[in-house]
């Protein structure tokens, strides 16, 4: 499992990976938004804990479909599959090694472009803390998706299709817990909420994940 | 003893619904006739509402059968993975875009509904938020569906996505309630009798209701035979290829 670890993560770092990709359209997104809104602080500070979470959503969501489509395609997960790696430690594996790849990063990122926004002092610790409770969750969510997608030539818009109305929920909570923080309000509510939503995708999500993989890899 | 899953031979359903659907057909006609009729022209305007009241009668049986049409693709999703019927999973993706249009209907007579009452079409409201969002999960269980070319294939991993779905489309509910305050009028139809909406309104309800019913049960008979058909037919040709 280790080995499968290491291994993804040095693949996703080295070859062109998306390592820097999801990073990027994050930062991408933080520095349009004010092109679109207009550069006024107190409108930035107020919606900036909104578009922080929004935009690590999406630079998660461009990053989903290499999870599996490398491996599928070179024929390794195929291997895997005879492995006697259970499908399921698979499946959690690649979410994993594709939060730490995207979502860590993200996190650690998320603060700088907060200056960019104009984030309220108070609002930083709140906002890494559901960031970082949050994109596991949406890791393993997307794994899930990308599972489901593998088979397809054209899988990135469907994927999308797919995985977004599974996210809302952790969005909500997730903005909901940054915006709480923002305004000096108590947000151990929607942090609970947020924090059993990740720990169930974490349990669950596998063992669908692998269903759907052994279908596609029948 | 007869049992139940004698119809997932697609032959035998294929026979049995022949027998039911035109009786379905007609009494969804009927029902649906009769509830409107009797709601749109010999019910009294709401003292409150006027006559914008009377969309109820499409609003609340449509948003009904939406829901409804999610849980029976649920069952039927379950039923595929657990006994692999294959009319199962066909019924399932028959009802999809059944419940689509459904949420659609809901959606539209309530922003028409809207516009009067609320003054606005549309309102980030919970109930309207959660219907939304089960719209968007049609829309990706109908897109997965479209898109993967193996039949077997496609009914496994679609009805994983309706098992997985539900869940999440559960956990949505909750979460937008927890979001953002209600706009929406609670329940017209519970068995609290306290809650319900008055008698003259009531069983015109129940009559358009259950026409809604019917009617769903009709299209989706009519739509799994249409697509067991299809595949029969796609199976011949592909035999004709053999052959030739």
């Amino acid at each position: 499992m280790k080995a499968l670890l290491l291994r993804d993560i040095r693949l996703a770092v080295r070859a062109g990976g998306g390592f820097g990709l999801g990073l990027a359209f994050f930062l991408i997104v933080v520095v349009l938004v004010p092109f679109g809104v207009g550069p006024q602080s107190e409108l930035l500070s107020r919606i900036a804990a909104g578009i922080l979470w929004i935009g690590a959503l999406l630079a998660c969501l461009v990053s989903l479909d290499r999870i599996f489509a490398l491996d599928w395609e070179d024929g390794s997960l195929d291997l895997l599959a005879t492995a006697p790696l259970p499908m399921e430690a698979v499946a959690a594996i690649k979410g994993l090694a594709h939060w730490v790849t995207t979502g860590l990063p993200l996190v650690l990122a998320a603060p700088v472009l907060g200056v960019l926004l104009s984030l309220p002092a108070q609002g930083y610790g709140p906002l890494v803390l559901s960031l970082l409770l949050g994109t596991p969750g949406l890791s393993m969510i997307g794994a899930f998706g990308a599972a489901l997608t593998v088979g397809l030539r054209r899988g990135g818009l469907l994927l999308s299709l797919l995985v977004l109305p599974l996210y809302v929920p952790t969005l909500i909570f997730g903005a909901e817990m940054a915006r709480r923080g923002v305004d000096g309000q108590d947000y151990t509510t929607p942090m609970l909420m947020l924090a059993g939503i990740t720990c169930g995708t974490i349990a669950l999500l596998p063992f669908a994940s692998a269903a759907v993989l052994r279908v596609n890899l029948r | 003893m007869a049992s139940l899953w004698e119809y997932a031979n697609p032959k035998k359903f294929i026979d049995t619904t022949d027998k039911v659907l035109p009786w379905v057909s007609v009494l969804a006609v009927l029902c649906l006739a009769t509830g409107l009729i009797w709601g749109f022209f010999f019910t009294p305007d709401d003292f409150r509402q006027g006559s914008t009241v009377k969309i109820i009668y499409l609003h609340v049986p449509s948003a009904l059968m939406a829901i409804n049409a999610w849980i029976m693709m649920l069952l039927a999703s379950l039923i595929w993975v657990v006994r692999r019927h294959h009319v199962s999973a066909l019924a399932a993706r028959a009802a999809a875009p059944v419940g689509v249009v459904m949420t659609v209907i809901a959606l539209a007579t309530g922003a028409i509904w809207g516009q009067p009452m609320w003054g606005t079409w549309w309102a980030w409201d919970p109930r309207l938020t959660s219907f939304l969002i089960l719209f968007l999960f049609y829309l990706g269980y109908i897109a997965l569906w479209e898109a993967i070319e193996n039949d077997d294939t496609a009914a496994d991993l679609t009805s994983i996505l309706c098992i997985v779905g539900s869940v999440f489309a559960l956990l949505s509910r909750y979460a937008v309630l927890f979001w953002n305050q209600g706009l929406h009028q609670g329940a017209s139809l519970s068995l609290d009798k306290e809650e319900n909406v008055a008698d003259v309104f009531y069983f015109p309800l129940l009559v358009c209701i259950a026409g809604f019913v019917f009617l769903f049960i009709a299209l989706v008979f009519l739509r799994t035979q249409t697509e067991i058909r299809a595949r029969r037919m796609r199976a011949l040709l592909a035999r004709d290829r053999m052959e030739a």
